[in-house]
């Protein structure tokens, strides 16, 4: 008996279709629907469900009350389970997130959710990384990688996992962007959180020349590149990420994944550093500082990076800044330039031209970043 | 007139693995009896091998009888594509042309078959005199003024020009400063992975806006660390790098060498050479653009060319001719030489056959091959990007060689349907298609490449299946995801190959971890 | 003045006609536009400097021949080659499989609509997999040299060491191959051999050996033919040291000799040429590599490892296995490249042990262990002439010291090929400790009449 949890965020998507971006806040839902927007999240959710009707025998489907779930599951032909304590109408994160933790109490294999950035940070709020999830896109700004491609492929790939054809799983980001800021036309984006989803493998394996190794092996190889090359002389602020943090293993040290950690001679100096702390260790020391781009967008320095404000960058220098990347994460770029957003034009400037990311052991790629 | 869909179905056997055939005490061949003068001579012979190193049982063959290995057999080769039989254009990269029916003839002679490689040289003066020769022909087509045969493929020409490389810095106390070789993303990955071997640390350039290698990145890059720049050109994406000559220049000025991967040469013979863009070492692939056969993954040559600074770095022998004297012979007389990277002298076969095909053309032929490579590609290019849902990587680039890279990134947003189903559905058709080298820059990708082999019909023939297969990924969804429906096998469960308790590379693997099908022990 | 365009029979556009409609359906006015991307100053104004080619098949023919016909092969003579490349017997049923133009002309599709190659493939490994014993067997690699190379590699990045040890008693030219494939970052030490048994020297071995030894690399039979019959002790020391055993065979003689798993070894790989392909002028090596069936061994290939799966409808079905490393203790982290090697002579190596079958591999090393021993017999029976050199078993190829015979090697071998006999290869250059000596190989080709006629030609010379 596959078990899977479904969680619909009704409201999500409304504000693109007239114009709005999100329907984070009270006000801007009103102002959409006063603008004759129609919720369509149910729409896409059901477009999910539909590959799982194939196991719909062997499947317990668990989920929300009313347009959070119940009714787009029935209207795709499932029986399903509803969780209590949930309002079944004008819901909000904070049911959400009680959902989210009901279903994973639940026992479900997996959690299927429809929303956007809000839905997957109130997701992550709720459980982190304790059970693997998968998005199905409906909201107009997506900055996190949970999100399937499209609604189907979210269904494909639940249908795949629980039928254990896919089992390997990775984290990926989940992204917070200042929603004001955003709308008036600028990306402040700041890692959130991670969530875990099922790591798809093609079913033509197209081994012409034999597989490129995992995100989770290059991760490991550039740590390796990057732990050989440390120098005791200097002091090492390790930003947020996975890849970061696959240094912090590779040297068996405790870290922060969302923040910002200093080593010193290889052992932990600081962990989640304010900006202030960061400023006091790179007066006394010289630093290096090891990066990773996080989002889609990659933004390698974005206004939300509180600590590794413009004066510690401008303290550790640009020769002293390590960026980490894996291929994947180049790929996601589609060709675009990483950008740069500190808040001080004069040192995006400075930032900014051709920087060599650590692709791999020894492995280095050119690559543009700009302001 | 209107081209025909066929109605195509592999060739299905259902074929047993050939232990599955086995029948003990069956034999498929006698070996040719010892003389019993022998026997009274010296014994079984088993006797005189320590008893530690006797085989104690019988080795774990299938026995059959003759008739039934050869039909098994047959019965796989059936079930293979090769380009003989196919429209094998979906193949980019590979450079999947007519390999000629005459140069089987040749290598499958006695004189090429049955001869060792120490044998005197007096006694194989016809396989020097074709080795020496193909060198000569090679100098001229790339313009550079030593080649070595040795390689076994294309990547092991990478690795020996690596070596080259290493060697030729060496000889200048500089082989620990220049650590570095600059590549770039669309390049061969062994331009990456061959050189690490060497030791080398790799800078890898990404493309401009244009989809060519991005020559200001490389300015950065580039240093008196810099050992050298191993580009191949036209790359993957068919888009020629038109400042090549300048890439060369900025390396050259930092003290760096140039090596130009030539697995993309079938649009350049007797257009463009790597002496003229001032390379100094370069490969060629005689099992692509040469015309010697796949034979399901080699064997294989990568002929490697060096300019004259180079040529005492080469790995020995080298063939010269004693022009006093009329002969041909194995020079090992080479101090400086690397050694060796490859058993022998090279793979004579391949080798032969590339002679044989340069020799038929001529420079007016190989020209030709190449107009026409270039001409079916820029044919196709058309009629590909008039099918719905395909785009091309780096469109505003109007210009390609002898391949395109192509993605159906919009079908695929539009439909659900993404290259991989359109591959496994265009088994269907009698054909196949391959997508791209890992990472996958281009999202779903495919990549295209009609060598002079095709006709016009031929093309319009693979433009019809995928015009078909467009319209099922927008009416018939279904038929593609659940392709393909008319191969020898259907839908294959690779999950098992990704578990170690689960995986089996022999037969005798499965037989210790399941009973029957797949039934876990 | 303007002669017919020639239409090549390779190039089917090459027809003026058609270029003319394909060209106005791409909207060009010639092909040169099309490839406007090459600058100007590099494209080649001259035509290449070419001979003349040979446009009728039956001319190409007639000039390829002419050249070929220049040697003179080992059917024309008697051969006692080895060193590397042995001349056996090749079944028909073997070439008859690998001219088959599917096989000969696929390459690098899916296990789709090349199935038939993958299951070739598997029942490939699967059948060296049981002359070795051993459950990994990879895709063949370019020769013996590289895969002995590869083993070296792959040893130094499952025990995170940076230093082999390598048999001086491996074919020269093998070890120039290891030399550059472990430069610079592996260190090759080289193991002497006791030059009464030409076996490794253990004590040698135990001086040598370290807690940096990666892996320990010898060769049985030896390149001068003698059967190693130390395996256990061989074993003992270099685990105990904590490295890797390292053993290259050459595959036909495990009809016979116990594969080395059966002593120790952690990695085998030698030639397939033995296995049912021509020599080739040396053109016909493959390079095979074996492990056990541990993942610590299976992520270190380099190379492609085929597996069987199964399918939707309960057929046999093929994949490539993939595993990923995990450990990257050190330098030697990249795992090497891959490409294109040498297939179709795997193919070739599966039919031939389909076609001998158990039986005939075990006739076929017997029967060529006896000759070698009747040839040594009678060769040794010649006045200054020693044969055996070793105190040691062999299997097809042994040591002829010419030292006493008043001639060196190159006369003898002159006078011998007078008479269409090819000697056995020279080892004054590369082993002078046995000053003119040389190897000689005695496969399953030789008759009774083939050796005494080279011992009556030999005793001819002196």
């Amino acid at each position: 008996m596959y078990k899977i949890g479904l969680i619909v965020n009704p409201i999500a998507g409304m504000g693109g279709r007239v114009g709005l971006k999100g329907t984070d806040g009270r006000k801007i839902l009103q102002k959409a629907k006063s603008l004759g927007a129609i919720s369509f999240s149910p729409k896409r959710a059901s477009a999910a469900l539909k590959p799982l009707s194939v196991i719909q025998d062997n499947l317990k489907l668990i989920t929300c009350p009313g347009d959070m779930g119940e009714n787009e599951a029935i209207s795709c032909g499932f029986v399903p389970d509803i969780i209590n304590g949930i309002k079944s109408k004008e819901t909000t994160f904070a049911d959400t997130q009680k959902a989210a933790r009901i279903l994973r109490d639940r026992g479900v294999d997996l959690l299927l959710f429809a929303g956007g950035d809000g839905t997957a940070r109130d997701i992550y709020v709720a459980i982190g990384t304790t059970l693997p999830v998968i998005g199905i896109p409906t909201g107009v700004k997506i900055h996190s990688a949970v999100f399937a491609s499209s609604p189907s492929r979210a269904g494909e790939l639940s249908l795949l996992y629980l039928q254990k054809k896919v089992h390997k799983l990775r984290e990926v980001e989940v992204m917070d962007i200042d929603e004001q800021a955003f709308r008036n036309g600028i990306v402040k984006a700041r890692l959130f959180g991670y969530l875990k989803i099922p790591y798809e493998r093609r079913c033509i394996q197209g081994r012409k020349l034999g597989s490129l190794p995992s995100e989770e092996i290059i991760q490991k190889a550039i740590a390796e590149d990057i732990t050989e090359g440390m120098n005791n002389d200097f002091l090492y602020i390790i930003g947020p990420g996975t890849t970061t943090r696959a240094i912090m293993q590779r040297l068996s040290l405790s870290c922060t994944l969302l923040g910002v950690d200093a080593v010193y001679k290889k052992e932990v100096i600081g962990l989640d550093l304010s900006e202030r702390e960061l400023l006091k260790l790179v007066n006394k020391e010289k630093a290096k500082l090891i990066i990773t781009p996080i989002g889609g967008q990659g933004y390698i320095f974005g206004r939300g990076n509180q600590q590794l404000s413009p004066q510690v960058i401008r303290k550790v220098k640009r020769e002293n800044i390590i960026i980490i990347a894996t291929y994947n994460k180049i790929v996601s770029f589609k060709g675009s330039p990483l950008l740069v957003d500190t808040g001080d034009l004069s040192l995006d400037r400075e930032l900014s031209g051709y920087v060599q990311i650590v692709t791999n052991y020894h492995e280095r790629t050119v690559y543009r970043v700009k302001f | 007139m209107k081209t025909k869909l066929r109605n195509y179905h592999a060739v299905c056997w259902d074929e047993p693995i050939i232990y599955e055939l086995n029948r003990n005490g069956e034999r498929a061949i006698l070996v040719p009896e010892v003389d019993k003068k022998i026997t009274e001579t010296v014994g079984d012979g088993i006797s005189s091998i320590p008893k530690s190193m006797r085989r104690k049982n019988a080795p774990q063959l299938p026995a059959l009888s003759q008739p039934q290995v050869l039909r098994h057999f047959l019965h796989l080769s059936q079930e293979t594509l090769g380009i003989d039989f196919n429209i094998d254009i979906g193949q980019g990269t590979c450079t999947m042309k007519y390999n000629p029916k005459i140069h089987e003839q040749f290598v499958n002679s006695e004189k090429v078959a049955e001869m060792h490689p120490y044998q005197d040289e007096s006694t194989s003066q016809g396989l020097l005199e074709i080795m020496y020769k193909t060198e000569q022909l090679f100098k001229e087509i790339s313009g550079l003024d030593r080649f070595s045969l040795h390689p076994g493929g294309g990547s092991h020409g990478i690795y020996a020009i690596s070596s080259l490389i290493y060697a030729y810095f060496k000889s200048r106390g500089e082989e620990d400063k220049r650590d570095e070789i600059i590549t770039t993303i669309f390049s061969h990955p062994s331009d990456a992975a061959a050189p690490k071997v060497q030791g080398y640390k790799i800078i890898i350039i990404y493309p401009d806006d244009n989809g060519c290698p991005d020559i200001e990145a490389l300015k950065k890059v580039v240093s008196e660390r810099t050992a050298a720049l191993l580009i191949t050109n036209p790359e993957d994406t068919g888009i020629y790098n038109s400042k090549i000559a300048e890439f060369a220049k900025i390396v050259h000025d930092s003290g760096g060498l140039c090596g130009y991967d030539q697995a993309n040469a079938n649009g350049l013979l007797g257009i463009t050479r790597a002496k003229e863009a001032n390379f100094d070492l370069t490969f060629f692939n005689l099992h692509k653009t040469f015309s010697s056969p796949h034979g399901c993954g080699g064997p294989a040559s990568g002929i490697v060319g060096v300019t004259n600074k180079l040529a005492k770095f080469l790995p020995v022998p080298v063939v010269d001719y004693d022009k006093k004297n009329n002969k041909y012979f194995l020079d090992y007389d080479r101090p400086d030489s690397i050694g060796k990277v490859k058993d022998f002298y090279g793979v004579i076969p391949v080798i032969l056959r590339a002679y044989a095909w340069i020799m038929s053309l001529g420079a007016e032929g190989l020209r030709e091959v190449s107009n026409v490579a270039i001409l079916n590609n820029n044919y196709i290019m058309k009629k590909l990007l008039e099918l719905r849902g395909v785009s091309m990587a780096f469109p505003e680039h109007k210009h390609r060689i002898e391949q395109v890279r192509y993605s159906w990134e919009k079908l695929t947003k539009e439909t659900g349907i993404d290259t991989e189903d359109i591959q496994r559905r265009i088994f269907d058709f009698g054909t196949h298609y391959w997508t791209s080298h890992e990472p996958w820059l281009i999202p779903q990708p495919f990549t295209i490449e009609p060598s002079e082999s095709y006709s016009k019909d031929d093309i319009d023939e693979f433009v019809a299946i995928l015009g078909q297969i467009v319209k099922e990924a927008y009416e018939e969804p279904k038929k593609l995801k659940d392709a393909p429906h008319k191969s020898s096998v259907h839908h294959i469960d690779h999950d098992v190959l990704d578990d170690p308790a689960k995986w089996a590379i022999t037969w005798r693997a499965y037989k210790k971890k399941y009973n029957g099908y797949f039934q876990r022990k | 003045m303007n002669s017919k365009k020639i239409v090549y029979p390779y190039i089917p556009n090459s027809e003026p006609q058609v270029q003319k409609e394909m060209l106005q359906e791409i909207g060009a006015n010639s092909i040169n536009e099309l490839f406007s991307d090459i600058p100007e100053k590099l494209l080649l104004h001259k035509k290449m400097n070419l001979p003349k080619p040979f446009l009728s098949e039956y001319e190409l023919k007639r000039y390829i021949e002419s050249i070929l016909s220049k040697n003179s092969t080992c059917k024309e003579n008697i051969n006692f080659l080895g060193a590397g490349c042995w001349q056996h017997y090749v079944p028909a049923v073997v070439d008859e499989v690998i001219h088959r133009s599917e096989f000969l002309t696929a390459y690098a599709g899916e296990p789709y609509e090349d199935h038939g190659r993958f299951q070739a493939g598997f029942e490939y490994a699967s059948m060296m997999g049981d002359m070795l014993e051993m459950d990994v067997v990879s895709i063949p690699t370019y020769d013996w040299s590289q895969a002995a190379s590869t083993s070296l590699r792959m040893s130094c990045r499952i025990t995170g060491r940076n230093e082999v040890i390598v048999s001086k008693i491996i074919n020269p030219n093998r070890l120039l191959v290891i030399k550059n494939y472990c430069n610079p970052n592996v260190n090759v030490v080289m193991l002497d051999f006791d030059s009464k048994t030409g076996l490794a020297d253990i004590n040698d071995l135990e001086k040598k050996i370290s807690n940096k030894t990666a892996g320990v690399y010898i060769e049985n039979p030896s390149y001068l033919g003698s059967i190693e019959s130390n395996g256990a002790k061989l074993s003992e020391i270099i685990h105990k040291a904590g490295a890797l055993f390292l053993v290259g065979v050459d595959p036909s003689s495990l009809g016979v000799l116990t594969p080395p798993i059966n002593y120790g070894a952690d990695i085998v790989c030698g030639d397939l040429q033995p296995l049912g392909i021509h020599m080739n002028y040396g053109g016909g090596v493959a390079g095979f590599i074996a492990t056990r069936d541990e993942k610590e061994f299976v992520s270190e290939y380099p190379s492609r490892l085929f597996g069987i799966a199964p399918t939707e409808n309960g057929e046999w079905g093929f994949g490539d296995v993939m595993w990923e490393r995990t450990s990257f203790a050190n330098r030697e982290s990249s795992k090497e490249f891959v490409g294109t090697a040498a297939a179709l002579w795997g193919i070739a190596a599966s039919v031939y042990l389909a076609v001998m079958g158990p039986e005939g591999m075990q006739e076929l090393g017997k029967g060529i262990i006896q000759r070698s021993l009747y040839a040594q017999k009678e060769i040794g029976k010649i006045k200054g002439v020693k044969v055996p050199v070793f105190q040691a078993a062999n299997y097809s190829e042994f040591v002829v010291d010419f030292n006493n015979s008043g001639k060196n090697i190159k006369e003898v071998n002159k006078a011998l090929l007078k008479k269409g006999i090819f000697g056995g290869k020279d080892l004054s250059k590369d082993f002078p400790q046995f000053g003119q000596s040389a190897l000689y190989c005695v496969t399953e080709i030789h008759t009774k009449e083939d050796i005494d006629k080279l011992v009556f030609a030999l005793k001819e010379v002196f």
